[in-house]
């Protein structure tokens, strides 16, 4: 009665995840084939005294390298650089991502252009554009200031990039302006993945356009949204090139890569820049778990149990 | 298996004996030095048969020697020959070739102590000087005619000038005008401006030749001291994120009565659409104040050198002694005002006429002083880092510069926590 | 005019002024990168928007002092091979992972994850060393193999998560009709998820683009060079200088071809829209 048909059933859910594991696999040893070697390797320095400058083989130290990490008070001005720059640029990235996608997803005159305006930022290289905007932003002879002069916002030249105080922020408008698009692109595709009918419900319901977004749009775009903005944030909590193009490797506005690298090349401390290398993973896992858990995003079995 | 499948290639890859062999050079990637460069290998390669191809690098200094570092780290054999900064000897003297027995005493003697000391690394010469440079003193000759003042002789002289020229051509309307660019930005350039500083008022040079650390004293405190008073008053504030173009940018505007460069900016200072063309001159850089203030400049430059791995040793040297032979430094000085390691070109007439300031630089070398990265070896950048950290807290007025040194010695104490450097 | 079409009128116009902002905002610097192509020696010191005698030169330097067709060309074909792979596979994965439920799955997502948190330039030693033992130093097959490891996790993820959304009744009605996995993928989501591929394979090809430290460390030789790579090599005629107006003139000769691209993806985008709607 009822056993042949659950059989049936689970047969086709056994098959379905044979299946499963062959859809995965190619993606899988790709994976572990690119990074496995590099990642182990990075943990396992982390453990020795390796330097690049010393030919002999590095002596196992256990966890020296981390005792000496968190006794450095520049590794925790990193930490709380490199933090507070992710909190501030992808809240606002995500923020003006989701005005511009969903101008973007008006039908509108315009839009053609508006959109190729908004890629211009992502698809100029960072190490050219983390340089236009220095030169952009100098202090004497920047762009930035000339029009800010100009239109009397400030009295004097401001050094942008120099004053410590002033740095992050410059870094951020910095990042805002190149990888908003990102989050757009991202949030657009959400949008136009929606179906039409459900709006025409809600035209019925008499929701207004707030109200049509906070409870409809939002709610439908979030997993996606989701994603664009982990991703965003680990790449906000790397952040490399902009720091250290923009401010060079001052202590007071280092993030933890710059940090990373400094002591992994400029100091040929490959055990300690490992160590660091590997706190910052730590730092960012506890985040992501942290965004995760807070967004809401699925990561495990579905609730249907297909 | 693989070892024999491995000596089966090389041995059916290895040229016949007295055929040619193929050597890979990484000079600078830079204009007309990278032409030069190329020229003087070409020629070399002519001359013997062989062939060299040329491998570009990135200009700033810390992404090449991040990319030598991971070749040479995995031992690997594609680039035979380097163009190395002055500072990194030291640092990468475990991957190079001894090459003292391609400088005769005779060769020795005519090359600038200080460039040769700083290339030796126990005892084996890594590195073969080939052009050098030094931090000299740009003056605005015009504005100090007009004002009838001196070419400064001692810092507190060009403080006093750059104030009285700034205050006066603000009030005749000049409201841009600073009285002194360096390079103040958080980098290696910093640890040059301010070891000029600091050894020029008798400071030291930050670690001893003998490994001490010498950084925490009076003097130096005064030095940089001196620095802070700057910043903000002859110095813009943003000169704390200058490097070598941002501070040639004002001076070049015209915005700065005095600069702190290299000698690479005096034919852009003096290009035709200089705005301050034909109304600059070099100086050496001013004294410190008191007994033992000397005229000092931190000691720049590039070398070559021979990697371990190279599978054509022989060649490579030979190389390198053509490259940084007589002939071809005067050839480089008289065409591109490239700065030779051997003392006496600097008295040469044809190599004068091509570049009259040589006179000046001359003495700028005399007096150059080494940063001690062949001292401190692996661990220089790490002093660098250190010393121009503690410097840009002074200089941006975050601590007072005899506490933030004493932080410095202690820190530099910990850095150097595996025994003598 | 009643008020309510007063307030909608107002911010309609307060919406287009914000618009306005944000385009100035992202478009002002490309603009300036333009003026400062055409601009050489002190000019670059000053901050004149038009400049009064624009110095093409600079764009014919950039093509004769190194082989930088061939360092497009070279980008092209990297980007263009790491998308595809990239999307090959995460296509592929994100089926299993976004529509069969298994044990290890959340495991799975989050190691794959876990890939993208290490700072690229820890990972470089490694992935060095991998490289050489394969024998792809100074191959455009080695930047091909490592950008996957930007490339895979995030690609895997977001088609993960669009895969996800995808209405259940089109599989079950497929699946009634005796499809099979494959073509259930191949055949129905694949084509319906248009703007999410389009999308997705546009990050993938913009960051492998622009990707600068694996490029420098495993190329040696400028004709493998790629554009970000040949532009930070572009130098002045000393050390020191910067040759702004050549490195402008490049960054813009390499915008242009991507934002064409760009164009094209984006018409895709659409139509993979619009088909989506016939269908669904």
């Amino acid at each position: 009665m009822v056993a042949p048909a659950a059989r049936g059933l689970s047969a086709l859910a056994l098959e379905r995840r044979r299946a499963a594991w062959l859809f995965l696999v190619p993606m899988v040893v790709t994976v572990l084939l690119v990074a496995g070697w590099p990642l182990a390797r990075t943990i396992w320095f982390s453990l020795t005294d390796a330097r690049l400058d010393d030919t002999a083989a590095p002596a196992f130290i256990g966890l020296e390298n981390y005792a000496w990490l968190i006794q450095d008070p520049d590794w925790w001005n990193a930490v709380r650089n490199t933090v507070s720059f992710a909190i501030v640029s992808v809240s606002l990235e995500t923020l003006l991502g989701l005005v511009i996608a969903l101008a973007l997803n008006e039908r509108m005159r315009g839009r053609g252009l508006l959109r190729a305006a908004m890629l211009i930022p992502w698809a100029i290289p960072t190490v050219v554009s983390a340089q236009m905007w220095g030169w952009m932003l100098h202090d004497q002879v920047g762009v930035v200031n000339e029009a800010l002069l100009a239109l009397g916002v400030i009295a004097r030249p401001l050094a942008f990039t120099a004053d410590p105080d002033l740095a992050l922020w410059a870094v951020v408008a910095v990042d805002v302006w190149k990888t908003t698009p990102f989050m757009a692109l991202l949030i657009l595709a959400a949008l136009q993945l929606l179906p039409g009918e459900i709006y025409e419900a809600a035209e019925i319901d008499g929701l207004g356009p707030v109200g049509r977004f906070f409870r409809l749009t939002l709610p439908l775009i979030r997993p996606a949204l989701m994603v664009a903005v982990i991703f965003r944030a680990l790449d906000a909590l790397r952040v490399f090139d902009l720091m250290y193009v923009l401010t060079g490797n001052s202590a007071a506005t280092a993030s933890m890569s710059v940090y990373a690298r400094q002591h992994l090349v400029d100091f040929q401390d490959v055990g300690f820049g490992s160590a660091a290398a590997t706190g910052l993973f730590l730092v960012i896992a506890a985040a992501t778990v942290l965004l995760v858990t807070l967004g809401r995003v699925r990561l495990g079995a579905a609730e249907d149990g297909r | 298996m693989r070892a024999i499948l491995l000596l089966i290639g090389a041995t059916l890859l290895a040229p016949p004996a007295r055929a040619e062999v193929t050597l890979a050079l990484s000079c600078g990637s830079v204009g007309i030095e990278a032409r030069l460069c190329r020229e003087g290998a070409e020629a070399w390669a002519r001359d013997t048969g062989n062939h060299v191809t040329m491998i570009s690098t990135p200009a700033g200094s810390s992404e090449r020697l991040a990319l030598y570092q991971q070749l040479l780290a995995a031992r690997s054999g594609d680039i035979d020959v380097l163009q190395i900064d002055v500072v990194w000897p030291g640092i990468l003297a475990a991957h190079l070739l001894d090459l003292s027995g391609a400088l005769d005493a005779v060769a020795r003697a005519e090359q600038f102590p200080a460039i040769l000391a700083n290339n030796t690394v126990a005892g084996r010469l890594v590195a073969m000087p080939w052009f050098t440079n030094a931090g000299v003193l740009y003056v605005r000759r015009d504005l100090l005619d007009q004002y009838h003042l001196p070419v400064p002789e001692t810092w507190r002289q060009l403080t006093d000038t750059a104030r009285r020229i700034q205050e006066a051509e603000r009030a005749a309307g000049h409201a841009r005008m600073w009285g002194f660019v360096f390079q103040g930005r958080a980098y290696e350039g910093l640890t040059v401006n301010a070891l000029e500083w600091v050894n020029s008022h008798d400071g030291g040079t930050i670690v001893a030749p003998d490994g001490a650390i010498t950084i925490d004293n009076p003097r130096a405190a005064t030095a940089l001291a001196q620095a802070a008073g700057w910043v903000g008053t002859i110095a813009p504030e943003g000169v704390l994120n200058y490097g070598e173009e941002e501070a040639r940018g004002v001076f070049q505007s015209g915005n700065a009565v005095f600069m702190r460069n290299w000698p690479y900016a005096w034919p852009l200072v003096n290009a035709e659409d200089s705005p301050v063309r034909g109304r600059v001159a070099v100086a050496l850089l001013p004294r410190g104040a008191g007994e033992g203030g000397r005229h000092s400049a931190t000691l720049g430059g590039e070398q070559l050198a021979v990697s371990r791995y190279s599978r054509h040793p022989d060649e490579a040297v030979a190389l390198v002694t053509y490259l940084t032979s007589r002939a071809e430094q005067k050839r480089r000085a008289i065409t591109a005002a490239l700065n030779p390691t051997i003392r006496d070109l600097y008295e040469d007439p044809e190599v004068l006429a091509a570049n009259p300031f040589f006179g000046t630089l001359r003495g700028a070398f005399e007096n150059a002083v080494a940063r001690p990265s062949s001292v401190t070896a692996g661990r220089y950048n790490q002093v660098s880092a250190q010393f121009w950290n503690a410097v840009h807290t002074v200089l941006s007025d975050h601590g007072e510069a005899p506490a933030v040194l004493q932080r410095l010695a202690r820190s530099l104490e910990r850095v150097r926590r595996h025994g003598p450097w | 005019m009643s008020g309510r079409r007063l307030r909608s009128l107002a911010a309609r116009a307060l919406f287009a002024l914000l618009l306005l902002v944000i385009v100035a905002y992202t478009v002002f610097p490309f603009f300036w990168a333009i003026v400062s192509s055409l601009k050489s020696g002190s000019a670059l010191f000053s901050a004149e928007l038009f400049p009064a005698d624009p110095a093409w030169g600079n764009y014919a330097a950039v093509f004769r002092d190194r082989p930088f067709g061939r360092n497009i060309l070279n980008s092209v074909v990297v980007a263009g091979s790491v998308v595809a792979v990239s999307l090959a596979l995460g296509a592929s994965a994100a089926f299993a992972l976004g529509r069969v439920a298994f044990r290890g799955r959340g495991v799975m997502l989050a190691a794959i994850l876990a890939v993208s948190m290490f700072p690229q330039v820890a990972v470089l030693s490694g992935l060095f060393e991998l490289i050489r033992w394969l024998g792809l130093y100074n191959n455009l097959l080695s930047l091909v193999f490592s950008y996957l490891i930007f490339t895979l996790p995030f690609t895997v993820w977001v088609l993960t998560t669009f895969m996800r959304e995808m209405p259940r009744e089109l599989e079950e009605a497929a699946m009634i009709d005796g499809a099979t996995p494959w073509v259930v993928l191949t055949r129905i989501f694949l084509p319906l998820m248009g703007p999410a591929l389009a999308t997705t394979g546009l990050l993938a090809f913009i960051a492998a683009w622009n990707e600068f430290l694996f490029a420098l460390t495993f190329t040696l030789t400028d004709e493998m060079r790629t554009v970000p790579v040949a532009i930070a090599l572009i130098s002045g005629s000393s050390a020191f200088e910067l040759p702004w107006g050549r490195i402008m003139a490049a960054s813009v000769i390499v915008t242009v071809p991507l934002l064409v691209l760009v164009l094209v993806f984006q018409r895709r985008i659409v139509a993979g829209l619009m088909a989506g709607a016939v269908k669904g």
